[in-house]
């Protein structure tokens, strides 16, 4: 479903990504850990080319994104995204932030988008406010109406960078709990994450990246229960 | 008091003259030949200037924004130069070569140059206010309207600008009060404005301050409402956050 051939990414003289090379298959969950500073959310963002790639190739159902940028809109609609600050729109009640892609990208007639976003709101338990504002809701309301929002454009696959950082400790349950969900449906994800609870209970795969390299992947009982890396095995002693 | 002198019959001389000085001002200044109107068409002739004028510089200042925004290089070019030249020259020398110069000659009237001359002239500061309007609304946006699908430009239409309006408004309500200031200027193409029409009626009356005085309390009038509207403008945005 995605394939991703030796991707490197620099920002300047800074190397961040010094050759990627995985491969996602569908209804996969892949969970991506590591330190902050591994490149973690730059390899993540390469893969909707919210960074453009220095180097390498990333390929999803088989279609180059390198060699389609000028179909980058309609590829990205394929993948749904999940920012750790939420970036909802605040002008917008919730509705219309789900409604908004469906409507102007897809052209979707308006009642049917909005019967699709009171599903979708259902689904992520906030059927209750549909028309409240983006700064009425707490933070794991806001995440999870952004999920809601991604989900809009049938996404074949979803991205999430690290999406409950910025929540306080009692809403983060609230969150992965419609990931969890959402992993069961079947849905193909990749998930950067710090929550190692959620990789290992979820995650079908977890890519542990170290200064731009996936230095060692493996089903969760393998990276956790026995990390060969003395990297990885120190990275997990201090976070686990 | 020093300056209270009475007469034989014991009337305030003083009081007296400042009486007759006030009304031979009104009269002569307002109302003989009915010159009241002269100020009112000045007003009149102000007041479309500056709203056409503010439309156009709105319609520039967007554009230009956005061509300054762009990572085209042409267009960057193009934005910023137009800006350097207007905000580096004055607005009166602009009027008189977009007038003589390049609209002299077409049948163009001449409350359209001038709005034109003007809105050209706005639409610099408007750039300027927008572009920083659209640079204070938080990256994160912009990256989810596009994860979504939605091209460059209609994230701009639907996300970006109407965040941006937000904190660019109350700017643009006072961009507006220097505006209808720097219409006074249109006087030099022969646009009878209000100012105008204080210099028309100075030169039938010889009073060289009543009308002038007029003519600042009416712009005074016109400014504080305009600023009394800003500051009700920016509690409402306030509000809503």
């Amino acid at each position: 479903m995605i394939k991703v051939v030796d991707l490197h990414k620099s920002f300047g003289d800074l190397e961040v990504l010094k050759g990627i090379n995985t491969e996602i298959r569908k209804g996969e969950v892949v969970c991506v850990i590591g330190a902050s500073g591994s490149g973690k959310s730059t390899f993540l963002r390469c893969l909707n080319l919210l960074e453009e790639p220095t180097k390498g190739e990333i390929y999803i159902d088989g279609i180059s994104l390198m060699e389609h940028k000028k179909d980058i809109n309609k590829l990205r609609q394929k993948v749904g995204m999940v920012f750790q600050q939420f970036n909802l729109f605040p002008h917008m009640t919730v509705l219309e932030n789900i409604m908004l892609a469906p409507v102007k990208v897809k052209k979707m007639p308006e009642e049917e988008a909005r019967g699709k976003a009171i599903e979708l709101l259902r689904k992520v338990g906030l059927s209750d406010k549909d028309n409240a504002y983006p700064s009425q809701l707490s933070g794991g309301q806001k995440q999870r109406v952004a999920i809601a929002r991604a989900l809009a454009m049938d996404p074949e696959v979803m991205l999430f960078d690290e999406p409950t950082s910025a929540l306080d400790p009692e809403m983060v349950g609230e969150v992965l709990a419609v990931m969890k969900q959402l992993a069961m449906e079947g849905m193909t994800m990749v998930v950067v994450t710090h929550e190692m609870g959620f990789a290992r209970e979820v995650g079908d795969r977890i890519l542990f990246m170290d200064e731009g390299v996936i230095l060692e992947e493996g089903t969760p009982e393998e990276l956790f229960g026995n990390p060969k890396k003395e990297r990885t095995r120190a990275f997990l002693s201090k976070v686990l | 008091m020093f300056f209270v002198k009475f007469n034989q019959e014991g009337e305030n001389i003083v009081l007296e003259g400042v009486y007759r000085v006030l009304s031979d001002a009104i009269y002569f200044n307002l109302i003989r030949e009915d010159r009241y109107m002269l100020f009112v068409n000045g007003l009149k002739v102000s007041i479309q200037l500056t709203v056409f004028a503010a439309i156009i510089g709105v319609i520039i200042g967007l554009l230009m924004a956005i061509a300054k925004l762009t990572n085209n290089k042409i267009l960057n070019r193009i934005a910023t130069t137009y800006t350097d030249v207007i905000r580096g020259t004055p607005s009166v020398v602009q009027l008189i070569v977009i007038y003589y110069a390049i609209l002299g000659s077409s049948q163009l009237p001449k409350l359209l140059v001038a709005s034109l001359a003007f809105g050209i002239n706005s639409g610099a500061y408007v750039t300027e206010l927008i572009r920083a309007g659209i640079q204070a609304v938080d990256k994160g946006q912009m990256e989810a309207a596009r994860s979504l699908g939605l091209s460059y430009s209609q994230a701009m239409r639907y996300v970006i600008v109407p965040q941006a309006i937000k904190n660019i408004l109350p700017a643009l309500v006072s961009e507006f009060i220097v505006l209808l200031k720097e219409t006074a200027v249109a006087g030099y193409i022969a646009l009878d404005d209000l100012t105008r029409a204080g210099t028309i009626v100075r030169g039938r009356t010889f009073d060289p301050y009543t009308p002038f005085i007029l003519v600042a309390l009416i712009y005074l009038y016109i400014t504080s409402m305009l600023t009394a509207f800003m500051g009700r403008l920016e509690r409402r945005l306030r509000q809503s956050d």
